[in-house]
Parts: C-alpha cells; structure tokens; sequence
C-alpha cells in the first residue's frame, strides 16, 4: 500500500498536480470545499434535467452520486466539466467562483472526467488518444515515444493491461473504459469525475480501480462517482447525493451502519427486492449446440479456440467472463454477423453457420447487443421507430397496406410504460434520452415477442436498481416460455441470480461449465484463466 | 512514328503529366487538412479562380510573380472564410454552402476582371516563373527534361506533399484535425476547439487552392482567363477521396489525373483520328469511374459534413 503511494505521488508531482505544497495543504484542516455548484437549472427542451440542484465536493473524499434513469446525473456532471453551460445556479472551486465554458476550462481547473459513453477517437491509437488530451513536451511535434512508455509504464503499475498501439476500434468495450481510466490518471487532477466507470468491470477489477481511487483520495483529490450498484458506493463512498427526477431528494455520510434499502428508497421511493418467480422450469430439448468453433477478430487474431457448449429450451446458459475474452466475436457469430474458421453451430437440426443475419432474426434468434449506441440503436430517429426496428414487417403494426402510425404508436406506448422509460414522450429524438433509457430501448425491443434463442449481452448494465430487477424478472419470463437464453455478463451477481448453468470464457477458450453452486470464487478464478488441476467438473 | 519523334512525345507527356497534375495536387492537398476536420468544401474551383485571378493581378501590377504568389494564398485564404462561416459558425448545409462559393467565386473573378483590366483585344500577359536548371541537370537526356525543367511552384508543390504528410501526422495540429474529424465531441471533451480546427482546416485548405489557382495564371499560362481552372478544383475534391486523405497517395492520383489530361491534349495534337470531344472528356470520365470503384471502399472520416454542437447530444 506504502508503496502504491509513494509512486501516485510521484505520478502527481510529474504531472504537475500534487505539488509538495498542495500536499502539505491537504494535510491541514481545509474549510473551503473542492466544488460547490449551487442552485444549478438545467432544462433541455423545456424539461427540466437539473432543478434547483446544489452539491458539494469536500477534498480528499469520494462522493457517490445516485438516480435513477434519466434523474440528471450525468448532466449535472457535464456542467461542471463544461460540457453544457446551467441556465442559473453557480459552480465554485476551492471557494472560487468559476465560469466553465468549456472543458478546457475545466481541466485547467484540474477537473478530470470519465464519461458514461467513451470519449474515444475510434481510428486513433490508444496513444494517440491520450496524446489528444495532454500538451506535448516537443509542441508543436508530438512526443509519441515519450507518452508510449509513459502508457506502459502506468497500465502495468495499474494492472490495466493495454496495449499502446491498438485502435481504440480494435478494443472491447471493457478494455476501452481501462483506456479511459488511464487517461484520467495520465492526465492528474484534483477533481475526478467518474460516470459509471464499473458497469464493464469485473468485480475483481473494480476493486483494483477502488483501490487506486482510495490511494487518490487520500492524497487529497475529490472524486465524484456515479454509480447504479450500490454495493459499490457502500464500500467506497463517503458522502451520497442523490437525485430524483432532477431534484436533489437527498444527501446523507456513509456510514457503517447506512444500507442498501435506505439508498434505493431514497432513489426509487420504494424497496427493490430481487425476489424474481419462475425460476423453476422445465428444461427442454437442446436448442443451440456449438461444437469446437474458431474465430479470428479484425486484426486476424485468434479470438475463440474450440469453444464448445449447448444450451437446452427453458435454460439459461451464463456465461460470465472479462470483457474482450471473445464474448463479442461470439455473439457476432450467433446473430449471423462473423465468420468464423472452424467448427459448427446448430439451431436445433438447422446449420445456423449458414443463415444470414436476416435469417437468424427469422429464426427467432432475438439479440441484445453489448455496443448499445453503436450497433442497437439508430440515434437520430424517434423513440417509437426504434422499438419497432426489428418487428417493422410484423402484422401487428401494420395496417393493410402499410405500417399504422396508430399502432406503432399505441405498441411504443406500452412498451414505454412498461420498461419505465423516461422520455418526453414517444416521438423524442433517441439520442437525447439519457444513458439508461437508451438502453431500455433496446430491451423492450428485443424482449418482446417470443425467442427461441435470446442472446442477452449485459443486459443491465446501465440500468438503475428498479429497472434491473425488471429487467431480470423478464428474462426468467422468456425462459418460463422456454426460450433458451445466453447471459453474457461480467456482473457475476447477475450471473449468479439468473443462470442454470455458468461457463466460463477466457482468452477465447471455455475454461469450464459448472453449477452455480460451484460458487464465486472458483469461477472469480477461472475469469482470471486459473485452471485448478483438480477436476473442474465439465458438463458440455 | 519514327524512334526519335516517340521518344520526344513521350518525354514531352511525362513532363507535361507532372506540370499540370501541380493545379491539381495542390488544392488536392489543402483539401486533406479539410476533409480530415470532418468538412467537405465543393467550393475549391471557386477558391481557385480567385487565386488564379489574384495572383496575376498581384504579379502584373508589381512585377514581382512573388507578390503574386502571396496576393493568391491571401486571397484564397479569405475567400474560403466564407466557406468556413457558412459550415461551421452558421452550421448550414455544406454542398450547398460549397457549390455557393464556386458560382460567387467564379462570377467574381470575371466581374473584377473586367473591372480591373477593361475589355482589351489581347489578353495582358506576364512572364511566368521560369524553368529551373538545376546547374544543368536539365541537360541530361530524358531525365532532365522530365524531372529537372520545372518552375519553382512545380517542387514547392512538392515538397508540399511531404510537408502536408508530416504535419498530419507527426504534429500535435494534425492529430487534432483528424479527432475533430472522426469524433468531436471526444476532441470537445480533451479540451479541443472543434469549430477553431475546423476554421484553420477550411483556411488552409484556401490557401492551397489560391496557390492552386496562381499556378495556372502565373506558374503555366501567363496570363488570366475565365475558364482556366476548368473543373481541377471539383477533380482535386475526387482525387482527396481517391487517396483516402492520404498525402503521398494523392500525388499519385494527381498524376494519374494530369497524365490523363496531357495524353488528351498531346492525341489531340498529334491528330488522331477520335472526335475530340471524347478526348476532352477523358480526365472526367477518368474522374468519374475511379469514383465509382473506390468510394465504396473508402472509410470517410466519421464526422464527415456533419456540424459539432455542443449541446446536441
Ligand atoms: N442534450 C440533451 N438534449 C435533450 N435532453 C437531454 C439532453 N441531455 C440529457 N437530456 C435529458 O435530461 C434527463 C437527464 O439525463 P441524464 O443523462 O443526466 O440522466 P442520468 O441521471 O445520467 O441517467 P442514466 O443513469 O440513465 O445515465 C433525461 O431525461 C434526458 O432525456
Ligand atoms: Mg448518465
């Protein structure tokens, strides 16, 4: 630990952050806080994003900042870095008042943030993305090699494990965030703003990331983490907000004694229970069998190696991993996206390596992806064109001849009301829904109707507590109506409540299938490609 | 054709390709620095008539083709401000707002013309830049005439190409360009100003094509005329495409345009026996299929014709 600080203190005088007298300040007693932002309005469209909100950051401790969906969170965030300017209210620094503009302003204010949607330059290199964010020593020429080592030198300290010179678009989204969290690092500020930085964690690796944020805050930087497991801020906040519908409902210490139940009735007004029903089913004949299937990735690297398993009508197959093991490239596979060189797969008795994408959708073949913004949505149409993208030559929205406005709208608002999701109403543009409502998009999409094969790819990452459970409950539902349902999920309590059966992926292989009463650590160890030499109990 | 008249012919089409692929390169070239910032500007043809008319009026009334050189890269920087204000600060249509610049930019340039010159029987004329030596490496058969016989524009242009690649990618500026191009609101975010790259990416892509422009005036012709740009600035936007944004690739394709255009010419004088319509219309034919075949597999920068707001999500 001793050791931890010595070299982040030495990563802050590097950087500039953490002068020697800046640490001797962070000693004494410090009256002012790091941020205040008081009384901020922000009303997009008329409606209210943030109202009349205040929220204080003291240095040296990490504040937790809670909501539901669509509560203002982020965009209370993107104020202070800049992003958008409040239509009343003030921020002050260190006492200061400040006008941020821009988020130049904001990282000359030593403000450094994470965002909830990567800020990656997709064709650019991870080093050429850090080096976007930083003032080369050689201006106007970039010190590429310089800024190499530099990289390289931290993600090893960190255990973050990149590579310097992947494209960003090369990366899975896991491996992104790392690339994320190190620019933050590389960067050094005194304020750190976090955005759901361990929705693509494992647990493992968010307690790594937990314990570099402690290190960071007891050197004297304020963090701000938005974050919807509350476990998490548990463990790690000192201090919660919390938001509800863009209103400050709440702030309160954590302490020892503070519980779960106490934040989700603040966030939800309501306990949320995790008491799902249908769990117990009826196993069917085998739906989906992959047989020693192969794969390359873009960059021509082997990404699956003879990964073989089956999954039967009623069952849920989870399969927990890392993100970047080949969970990607396998559900490419799956939904007819990627080719593959080696191997079979089979839908019942059909080939499912021949069908196109078209044709798995056909097939029933119903897939929610793990890029939602990217490859589930189309960002610039409306609320109800998106729920219907898939179903959109289905009967029941048409009229005789043509799609009926009248039910694709009344459909839209069903499945709005249903998933909870908050918008100004169904004919609202996607992209300015905020992050989880998105994401609710695509699930009421997806899960409508009747799959025979329901690939789920993090289903609730993102989503709030309430939504969670919802969107739990609804997966036991499709396997009630025995769908077979693939979990892919870094979220081993997801995989935990849900899954028949868990197997586990690493560096593209199937390092083991066993019963979730093998427990959490076996498979926390089998994520991290630990084989015990015991027998691990395969049952393919 | 005897030995000696094809060995002629083809040096005086080999020098001939790299003379006037220059017009072309050059605004090809700027238009790299714009395109990569995520702007798509048709009103090159227009930046370039300016140039062209700039430079000759800059030169004739000095007599310094240097002053001229300036007055072209001046004018053609001002004149794609305009550009610049319509697509980024009034975030209008960028087709539109280009194809806009090149009928002002033409009926301009005529209009001052006239005004500046009056309506003469003979065109006034001036001499252009000289062909260098070389300390007479021009002398040296085939070589010479096609490598070491050009004016000074022709290896500025040059060196251009070489100067465009290195700072695209070996500047702080260029890496900047190409993350407002891709993506602006991650540049936005690290504290980049989208709109201030966009500007500077628009000005040079201006002052490339003024100088574009003052090649043909006082680096080929000798003197002005309406039509002397001739489509070369719309061809440049295509051989931009062609070369993926690609500095080295774009002297290729430049060539490869110019070669085209000279062997029309050169059929034409020698008469062959081809109506010379078709020929005319070879580089744009050329143009067109080369089009064809590569945009499908080109990778636009993401942020392409697309306005940066900050606040729309
Ligand atoms: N640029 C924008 N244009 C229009 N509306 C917006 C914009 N940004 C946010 N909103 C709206 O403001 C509200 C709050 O959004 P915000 O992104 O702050 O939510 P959040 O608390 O971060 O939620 P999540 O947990 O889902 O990320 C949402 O209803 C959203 O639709
Ligand atoms: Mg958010």
């Amino acid at each position: 630990m001793y050791l931890l600080w010595i070299e982040l203190s030495r990563v802050g005088t590097m950087f500039n952050f953490m002068t020697e007298k800046a640490i001797k300040e962070a000693g004494k007693v410090i009256e002012k806080p790091l941020v205040q932002m008081i009384q901020i309005k922000k009303t997009f469209s008329g409606i209210p994003a943030n109202d009349c909100v205040d929220f204080t950051l003291k240095e040296g401790s990490v504040h937790g900042l809670l909501g539901e969906n669509g509560a203002g969170k982020t965009t209370l965030m993107n104020i202070l870095f800049g992003l958008y300017e409040p239509d009343s209210g003030k921020v002050l620094i260190k006492g200061e008042p400040v006008k941020i503009h821009s988020p130049l302003d904001a990282m000359n204010l030593k403000i450094g943030m994470v965002h909830q949607h990567f800020m990656l330059v997709k064709t650019l290199t991870v080093t050429e993305n850090i080096m976007l964010g930083i003032k080369s020593t050689r201006t106007p020429f970039l010190d590429t090699r310089m800024i190499r080592n530099r990289i390289i030198e931290l993600s090893g300290k960190y255990g973050l494990d990149i590579d310097p010179d992947a494209k960003i678009w090369q990366l899975s989204v896991g491996q992104q965030q790392r690339v994320e969290i190190l620019t933050a690092i590389f960067k050094g500020a005194d304020i750190l703003i976090l955005d759901e930085p361990t929705a693509v964690l494992t647990p493992g690796e968010s307690e790594d990331l937990f314990s570099i944020l402690r290190e960071l805050r007891n050197s004297g930087i304020g963090i701000i983490l938005i974050s919807h497991k509350l476990e998490e801020i548990l463990a790690i906040a000192d201090e919660v907000t919390i938001l509800r519908n863009g209103v400050k409902t709440g702030e309160t210490l954590v302490t020892p004694s503070t519980t779960k139940q106490e934040l989700t009735r603040m966030m939800v007004g309501r306990d949320v229970l995790f008491n799902f029903t249908g769990k117990d089913v009826n196993i069917g004949k085998e739906c989906l069998s992959l047989d020693h299937l192969c794969a390359i990735d873009d960059r021509g690297v082997q990404v699956l190696q003879d990964v073989s398993f089956s999954i039967k009508d009623g069952e849920i197959l989870g399969l927990a991993g890392v993100d970047g093991n080949g969970q990607k490239e396998l559900c490419q596979i799956l939904t007819g996206l990627r080719k593959t060189t080696g191997g079979t797969i089979h839908l019942y008795d059909q080939d499912l390596l021949t069908m196109t994408p078209k044709q798995c959708i056909d097939n029933k073949i119903f897939h929610i992806p793990e890029d939602r913004q990217k490859s589930g949505l189309i960002m610039d149409w409306d609320v109800q064109k998106n729920l219907i993208l898939k179903n959109y030559d289905s009967k029941s929205i048409s009229g005789r001849f043509c799609l009926s406005e009248q039910r694709i709208g009344e459909q839209a608002d069903t499945m709005i009301q249903e998933y909870n999701i908050k918008t100004p109403g169904r004919e609202e543009v996607v992209k300015k829904l905020s992050g989880g409502n998105q994401q609710k998009i695509i699930l009421a999409r997806e899960m409508e109707g009747d799959p025979e094969l329901l690939i789920a790819s993090h289903p609730t990452r993102g989503l709030d507590i309430g939504a969670m459970e919802y969107v739990r409950q609804r997966i036991l539902d499709q396997k009630a109506n025995g769908a077979a349902i693939l979990l892919v999920s870094a979220d081993l309590e997801e995989i935990f409540q849900l899954s028949d059966r868990i197997a586990v992926i690493y560096n593209g292989r199937i390092m083991g299938i066993v019963s979730p009463d093998a427990g959490i650590s076996k498979i926390g160890m089998l994520m991290a490609g630990i084989m015990e030499t015991e027998n691990v109990g395969v049952d393919a | 054709m005897s030995n000696n008249l094809y060995i002629d012919f083809m040096i005086s089409l080999l020098a001939g390709t790299i003379r006037i692929s220059i017009p072309i390169l050059l605004p090809a070239l700027g238009q790299i620095y714009t395109q990569r910032s995520g702007i798509l500007n048709l009103g090159v043809e227009g930046i370039m008539i300016i140039g062209a008319l700039s430079g000759f009026v800059g030169a004739f009334f000095t007599g310094s083709l240097w002053f001229g050189v300036f007055s072209a890269v001046v004018a053609g920087l001002l004149f794609s401000l305009i550009m610049g204000f319509l697509s980024i600060t009034i975030k209008a249509n960028q087709v539109i707002a280009g194809t806009a610049l090149t009928i002002l930019g033409t009926s301009l340039a005529s209009f001052l013309y006239r005004v500046i010159f009056g309506i003469r029987k003979l065109p006034p004329i001036i001499d252009s830049f000289p062909s260098l030596n070389f300390l007479g490496l021009s002398k040296i058969p085939v070589i010479g005439p096609i490598f070491f016989n050009h004016n000074i524009l022709v290896y500025l242009a040059l060196f251009l190409v070489f100067f465009t690649w290195f700072v695209l990618e070996k500047t702080t500026f260029g890496l900047k360009v190409k993350a407002v191009g891709e993506f602006p609101r991650a540049a936005d975010s690290k504290g980049i100003r989208v709109g201030l790259i966009r500007y500077i990416c628009v000005a040079i892509g201006g002052m490339y094509a003024g100088l574009g422009g003052a090649f043909m005036s006082i680096g080929y012709m000798d003197t002005y005329m309406d039509h002397m740009i001739a489509g070369r600035g719309f061809i440049a936007v295509s051989v931009v495409i062609f070369s993926r944004w690609d500095p080295k690739r774009a002297l290729f394709a430049a060539l490869l345009f110019g070669g085209a255009n000279v062997l029309q010419m050169r059929l034409q004088s020698i008469g062959v026996n081809i109506p010379n319509q078709f020929l005319l219309a070879l580089p744009y034919v050329l143009t067109i299929l080369v089009l064809v075949g590569v945009s499908k597999k080109v990778a636009f920068p993401s942020a392409f014709t697309i306005p940066y707001s900050r606040n729309s999500k």
